[in-house]
C-alpha cells in the first residue's frame, strides 16, 4: 500500500499538474519581487568593474558604461581611509558580538533566577524598549545627554566645577559610547532569546543536581551553561556572518556625521552612502561589492563551522 | 498534578540566596532605568519651555511644564500631518502587502509535491547569502523602477525578507496537515481559495508575528527616506525628525514658504523642544503598543533562534 503510494507520488511529480499552475500563480507576486529587488541588483554589481555613467535607464547605462576592470578596486585599496574603514567595521563588530553575547547570557541566567516572575517580566519589558527605537530617535536621546551647551552631562560637569566637554568634537569618548549604545539596544533581544532556551531545559537535571547537593552556582556552571553552549555557539557564529556589515544608523546618525569623529565612526556602509550621495559611484560600487563578497564568504564559512558543531542548526 | 506540586516544592527549595536575589533585583532595576530614562528625558525636555531650556539647559524634571513645542507643532499641522500620514500609509500598506507576499511564498514552499519547490527554495535562499549591495540597489530602484521621490520607495524594498518566508514555511509545514489541503482539493477548491479561506485563518499566530515585525520595521524606517526621498512632501515622521535634527531651521523655512516671515517664525521657534516633541510623537505609539504585543515578538524571536 505504502509502496504504491510512493510510486504514485513519484509519477505525480513528473507531470506538471493543475495544482502546480495554481501554486506558481500564488507565488508569482513574490517571485517578481525577488527578481526586481534582489536579483536585478545582484547583476547590477558589475558596475563595480565599469566606469558607470547614467545614460538612459539602468540597464542601458550598465551596458553602455565603459569597462575599467579592477581600477575601482585599485583606487579603493590605495586610499588610506580604507584601512580605517575596514578596521572600524570589523573591529566594532567583533566587540559587539563578544560583549553582546556575554552580557545577554549573563543577564538571561540572572533573570531566570529571580524569585518574582512578575518582576522578571517587568524588567524584560523595560529592557526591550531600546530595541524598538530607531537610530534617529536614539540620536535625539544621545543629543539630550551630550549637547555641548544644554546637555545633561555637561550641565552636571559644570555644576560640579568641572569643564564642559565638546562631545561631538572629541573622538576619544566615542568608541566606548558606540559600543555601549549597540549593547544597550540589543540587550532585551539577546536576553529573551537566551531566556527562552533556559526555560526550555528539562527540570529533572536540576532535581538530580539538587539531590546530589549541588549549589546554585554549580548548577549554573555544570548544567545551564553547558546546555546553552550550542545555542550560544550558533548565535555567535551566525552573527559572525554579518561582520562586514555595519549598523549604518549607529555610525552615521548618532554621531551627527561629525567630521571630527571620522576616525572612529567611518565604516563601509558610511563610506558607501557618502560616496553614493556625492555621486562618486566607482569606489562606492567597488566597496559595496567587496562587502557583499566578504559577507557571502563569512556566512558560508560560519555555516560550515555550524555544521561541524551541530549539523541540525546549519542553515544550508 | 502531582508532578507540578513536586516541582514547585523543588523550586522553593532550589532558590538563590535571598541576598543574591536582592542584588540581582537591584541590577535589573538599574538596567531597566538605563533603558527607559533616556526616553523619559526626551519627554520631559519636550514639555519644557524654550526659555527655560535656554537658561538652564536640559533637565530631567522640567522647572515648569509647558506645551509650547506641541502647540507650535500643532500650528505646523500641514507638515506634521502629512508626515504622520506618510508614516501611517507606509506602515499599513507595507505590512499588509508584506504579510501577503511572505505567507503566500511560505505556503507554496511548504507544499511537498510542488514541482518548482526546489527552484523557489533557491530563489529565497540565495539573497540570504549574497546581495547586490546598496549602490546597485539604489540605481535599480531609481533609474529602472522609477522610485526616486516616490512613496512606494518606502514600501516596496522592505516588503519581503527571506528569513520571514522561511519562518512561514516552517510554520505551515508543521501546522497545516496535508489532509486538510487534500480534502479541500477534492471538494474542488483551487489553491488560491485554500490559501485565503483555510490556511490564512488558521495561521493567525505567524501572521501576527510577521505583521508586527514588519509594522515596527516600517514605522522605524528612515534609511529608505534618506536614500530615495528629497521631496519634503513625502517625508515620514522619521525623515522629518532626521531633517530637523540636521537642520533646526527646517520648519521655520517651511513656514516661510507658507507666507509667514521667516524671522518672525524663527524668533518664536521652540527649536530645542520641537525635535524632542517629534521624537515623542514617534515613540509614543510604540511604547503604548509593544508591551501588549511582546508575547508575539518573543514567540517570533524564538522561532528565529530555534531556526526556520
Amino acid at each position: 500500500m505504502r509502496k504504491q503510494n510512493a510510486g504514485q507520488v513519484g509519477r505525480r511529480k513528473k507531470r506538471w499538474s493543475r495544482d502546480d499552475t495554481e501554486l506558481t500563480f500564488l507565488a508569482l507576486p513574490t517571485i517578481v519581487w525577488y527578481l526586481l529587488f534582489s536579483f536585478l541588483p545582484m547583476f547590477g554589481v558589475i558596475i563595480a568593474f565599469k566606469n558607470f555613467r547614467i545614460n538612459g535607464n539602468f540597464l542601458q547605462s550598465v551596458i553602455t558604461s565603459r569597462w575599467v576592470g579592477l581600477k575601482n578596486f585599485k583606487y579603493l585599496f590605495a586610499s588610506k581611509d580604507t584601512l580605517t574603514m575596514l578596521r572600524n567595521t570589523v573591529g566594532y563588530n567583533v566587540i559587539f558580538i563578544v560583549l553582546g553575547t556575554f552580557v545577554s547570557v549573563v543577564l538571561a541566567v540572572m533573570v531566570s533566577q529571580l524569585y518574582s516572575k512578575r518582576l522578571a517580566k517587568a524588567y524584560q519589558t523595560a529592557m526591550f524598549m531600546p530595541y524598538f527605537l530607531s537610530w534617529v530617535v536614539i540620536a535625539v536621546c544621545v543629543w539630550a545627554f551630550l549637547s555641548f551647551d544644554k546637555g545633561i552631562v555637561n550641565n552636571y560637569l559644570t555644576s560640579t566645577g568641572g569643564t564642559a566637554v565638546n562631545w561631538y568634537m572629541d573622538k576619544q569618548y566615542w568608541p566606548g559610547l558606540l559600543i555601549f549604545l549597540k549593547i544597550w539596544k540589543g540587550l532585551g533581544y539577546g536576553m529573551v532569546v537566551y531566556l527562552a532556551t533556559i526555560t526550555g531545559f528539562d527540570p529533572t537535571y536540576y532535581e538530580a543536581a539538587v539531590i546530589d547537593g549541588a549549589t546554585k552556582w554549580q548548577q549554573t556552571k555544570y548544567i545551564t551553561l553547558p546546555m546553552m553552549k550550542n545555542v550560544i555557539v550558533i548565535m555567535f557564529i551566525l552573527s559572525v556572518g554579518t561582520i562586514f556589515f555595519s549598523d549604518f544608523g549607529l555610525f552615521y546618525q548618532v554621531p551627527h556625521d561629525s567630521n571630527s569623529l571620522f576616525d572612529v565612526t567611518y565604516t563601509i556602509d558610511v563610506m558607501v552612502y557618502k560616496s553614493l550621495k556625492a555621486s562618486t559611484v566607482g569606489m562606492a560600487s567597488a566597496s559595496a561589492l567587496f562587502q557583499s563578497i566578504m559577507g557571502c564568504l563569512t556566512v558560508l564559512g560560519a555555516n560550515a563551522i555550524v555544521k561541524r558543531v551541530d549539523p541540525d542548526s546549519a542553515m544550508i | 498534578m502531582k508532578k507540578s506540586a513536586y516541582q514547585t516544592g523543588l523550586e522553593k527549595f532550589n532558590r538563590i540566596h535571598p541576598a543574591t536575589n536582592f542584588v540581582f533585583n537591584l541590577v535589573f532595576i538599574l538596567l531597566s532605568l538605563v533603558c527607559v530614562v533616556p526616553i523619559l528625558l526626551v519627554l520631559s525636555i519636550s514639555l519644557t519651555s524654550e526659555q527655560t531650556i535656554n537658561s538652564v539647559g536640559y533637565q530631567f524634571i522640567p522647572q515648569s511644564v509647558s506645551f509650547e513645542s506641541y502647540i507650535f507643532l500643532w500650528k505646523q499641522y500641514v507638515v506634521l500631518f502629512r508626515a504622520f500620514g506618510v508614516s501611517i500609509f507606509v506602515t499599513v500598506v507595507g505590512t499588509v502587502l508584506g504579510v501577503l507576499l511572505t505567507t503566500s511564498m511560505g505556503y507554496v514552499l511548504s507544499r511537498p509535491q510542488y514541482r518548482l519547490k526546489k527552484f523557489l527554495t533557491w530563489v529565497v535562499f540565495i539573497p540570504m547569502v549574497f546581495n547586490g549591495g546598496m549602490v546597485s540597489s539604489y540605481f535599480v530602484n531609481t533609474n529602472f523602477l522609477g522610485l526616486k521621490n516616490n512613496i512606494w520607495a518606502l514600501v516596496l524594498p522592505l516588503m519581503v525578507s527571506s528569513f520571514n518566508v522561511i519562518v512561514c514555511k516552517t510554520f505551515f509545514q508543521s501546522t497545516i496537515p496535508d489532509s486538510i489541503v487534500e480534502s479541500a482539493k477534492i471538494d474542488g477548491a483551487t489553491q488560491l481559495k485554500i490559501f485565503f479561506r483555510i490556511v490564512l485563518p488558521i495561521s493567525l499566530p505567524v501572521l501576527a508575528t510577521i505583521g508586527l515585525f514588519l509594522c515596527f520595521t516600517y514605522w522605524n524606517d528612515w534609511f529608505q527616506s534618506m536614500l530615495y526621498i528629497d521631496d519634503s512632501k513625502l517625508y515620514s515622521l522619521q525623515a522629518l525628525l532626521m531633517q530637523i535634527m540636521n537642520n533646526v531651521d527646517y520648519l521655520s523655512r517651511n513656514a516661510a514658504t507658507m507666507g509667514i516671515s521667516a524671522a518672525q517664525v524663527a524668533s518664536g521657534l521652540p527649536k530645542e523642544g520641537m525635535r524632542m516633541a517629534i521624537a515623542v510623537i514617534i515613540v509614543l505609539p510604540i511604547a503604548c503598543a509593544y508591551p501588549f504585543f511582546q508575547k508575539y515578538f518573543i514567540s517570533g524571536l524564538t522561532i528565529g533562534s530555534v531556526k526556520g
